[in-house]
């Protein structure tokens, strides 16, 4: 059991956004968390990156309480993947790859050489080491998201939380990182990353975490959480999920029924 | 970039020694490179009569250009520390207010007709009071990004402290305690002795140790808070011993030269533009190239015309088109 959640409540003092929440995910399991625009994934995911404290219940990563964990400890368990962001600064990709040698490198010290091989591996692995050299500012943006996915590579976790990997970038782009994502667990690590395409959780996800704004938690194997009747009374319009070679797939209803009249509820 | 980063520090450090050399020979009475050599000669035969020429380099040119590549290299290197943390390149050292409080102090100082140390060591407490408070406030703020809470309250509490001094000009004598204000706020490297240095470098050298052993780590301090922490980096430490180091450093100087702008803003793009954004490359580039400019300018200072002209006029005549050079050139991030 790589990272474990039981009866976790999440949000800020004053404002629960949900709880109750029990998640187990092993080695090779990749977890797909959906939900509307202000349901509570970024929460999620930094109480699940220890940035904020759980409201109730308790974390476990790697066999250890998340509270008994110093945050150096954390980071060489779980690295985090944030999207897609413009950087003030033209550092090159090895020099942002290797900043997720951070909490394997001391106070005072810089990275070896060992970290250089860390970082490089991590960039060869993603395909990118031909990069290597280029400034991160000048990279286009499924480059920039694979070179932070090479850094928290380099940071050897056990387990990936990654903000939306897909989003802002091309529809091969898209594939590519999830079939990193996919790649990955099978070498070992546990995955979790949201998106806004509920197809994503049934492209090499074991679970899926459906957050709703009213709280409540739909969480299993992806063909029963996302269902046709769940997407439609989280996000409000109507869907079928149909089955195209094999993979299940969801169309959104355009001409009759429930989608006849698009509602956008309050955010 | 053809060089390697260590030959680039290497031959700015020789182009510094040089140009600290030319430096020594020029004034109001130019020395000879013999003259010079046999100046510096002196030095290991402590027994013999000086010379003229050997008073005037040890005496008067050599603590005021020591003073000047103390200053400069301590201003660019807060400064390039600054840059990186606020994850802008258009913070200087004094966006904290550390400029303001010392000129705050010293302005004090004056106006009750202190000495010249109490006037130093009053700038050099007003400006650790006005950093202390913009941090205290900050932390307070607990609802905001906390850098940019930081430098919002630095920004305030620099105006605050600025009519401090407009009011003390306004109500101070002004035969007697206006010129040296002025002088003061203008900065000026002419009256420093070797008391003074003797008294700031510990200061600069203890502000820059926690900067040289973080120097690593600092580039980290330029990615967002959450990812940083998700690094491992305890965010919040390390900003708040950027802040004392880079603080400790810049009030330092202040103390002893007055207000020079714009080394610690425009140093740091330049030394980035040769050496990358990398913190233990930049920074001892961006040092060398502090010290550089900060001795080109006082030396046009001293010798250029008859009388005195402020460092800190001359910084602002030459940084801004140099930075409006900076700022339209570039691309996507600063390089």
């Amino acid at each position: 059991m790589i990272l474990e959640a039981r009866a976790l409540a999440f949000g800020y003092p004053g404002r629960r956004i949900a709880q109750g929440l029990e998640l187990a995910l092993h080695a090779g399991e990749v977890l797909c968390v959906l939900g509307p625009n202000g349901g509570g994934k970024t929460t999620l995911f930094r109480t699940l990156l220890g940035l904020q404290p759980a409201l109730a219940g308790e974390l476990v990563l790697g066999g250890k309480p998340f509270a008994a964990l110093s945050r150096r400890e954390v980071a060489h368990r779980l690295a985090y993947v944030p999207q897609d962001h413009a950087p003030e600064y033209a550092f090159t990709v090895r020099e942002v790859a290797l900043m997720g040698r951070a909490a394997r490198v001391g106070l005072f010290g810089a990275p070896d050489a060992r970290d250089v091989a860390a970082a490089d591996a991590a960039l060869a692995a993603l395909g990118i080491a031909p990069l290597a050299e280029r400034p991160y500012t000048e990279v286009s943006g499924g480059e920039r998201q694979l070179a932070l996915l090479a850094r928290a590579l380099a940071q050897e976790p056990l387990a990936l939380v990654l903000d939306e990997p897909t989003a802002n970038l091309d529809f091969g782009n898209q594939v590519r990182v999830l079939r990193y994502i996919r790649q990955l667990a099978d070498r070992g690590l546990a995955v979790v990353f949201s998106t806004h395409h509920p197809d994503e959780a049934f492209h090499g996800a074991s679970h899926a975490l459906l957050l709703a704004r009213d709280g409540t938690l739909r969480y299993g194997a992806p063909e029963i959480v996302i269902t046709a009747e769940n997407l439609q009374a989280v996000y409000g319009v109507g869907v079928k999920v149909a089955r195209v070679n094999g993979t299940l797939v969801c169309v959104p209803e355009f001409q009759e029924g429930a989608a006849a009249e698009p509602r956008f509820p309050r955010s | 970039m053809t060089r390697s980063p260590r030959a680039t520090t290497f031959l700015a450090g020789i182009a510094l020694a040089a140009l600290a050399a030319i430096a020594l020979t020029l004034g109001e009475v130019p020395l000879s490179p013999r003259e010079l050599l046999g100046a510096l000669a002196s030095l290991f035969e402590p027994g013999e009569t000086a010379d003229q020429a050997t008073q005037i380099v040890w005496q008067i040119r050599a603590p005021r250009i020591a003073a000047a590549l103390l200053v400069g290299a301590a201003l660019a290197a807060a400064g390039t520390a600054y840059q990186g943390m606020f994850r802008n390149a258009l913070v200087s050292p004094d966006i904290l207010g550390v400029s303001a409080g010392a000129a705050a102090g010293a302005v004090l100082a004056i106006f009750f007709s202190q000495d010249a140390l109490t006037i130093q060591i009053a700038a050099f407490i007003g400006g650790l009071a006005a950093v202390a408070l913009a941090y205290a406030v900050a932390s307070a703020a607990r609802r905001h990004d906390p850098g940019l809470a930081l430098v919002l309250s630095g920004v305030v509490i620099g105006s605050l402290l600025g009519a401090v001094v407009a009011l003390v000009k306004t109500l101070a004598d002004p035969l007697n305690q206006l010129p040296p204000i002025t002088f003061w706020l203008l900065g000026s490297l002419a009256s420093v002795a070797p008391l003074d240095l003797a008294l700031a470098l510990p200061l600069v050298a203890v502000g820059l140790i926690p900067l040289w052993l973080l120097r690593w780590r600092m580039n980290l301090l330029a990615l967002d808070d959450d990812e940083a922490r998700s690094l491992g980096v305890p965010v919040t430490a390390m900003r708040l011993a950027v802040v004392s180091a880079a603080t400790l450093m810049t009030a330092a100087c202040v103390a002893i030269s007055g207000v020079i702008g714009w080394v610690g803003l425009l140093i740091p793009h330049a030394a980035r533009l040769v050496a990358g954004p990398e913190f233990s490359r930049l920074l001892p580039l961006a040092m060398l190239f502090g010290a550089a400019f900060l001795l080109v300018v006082d030396t046009v200072c001293r010798t250029a015309t008859s009388i005195e002209l402020p460092p800190g006029v001359v910084t602002a005549l030459v940084g801004t088109p140099a930075f409006l050079v900076l700022l339209l050139r570039a691309r996507r991030g600063w390089t």
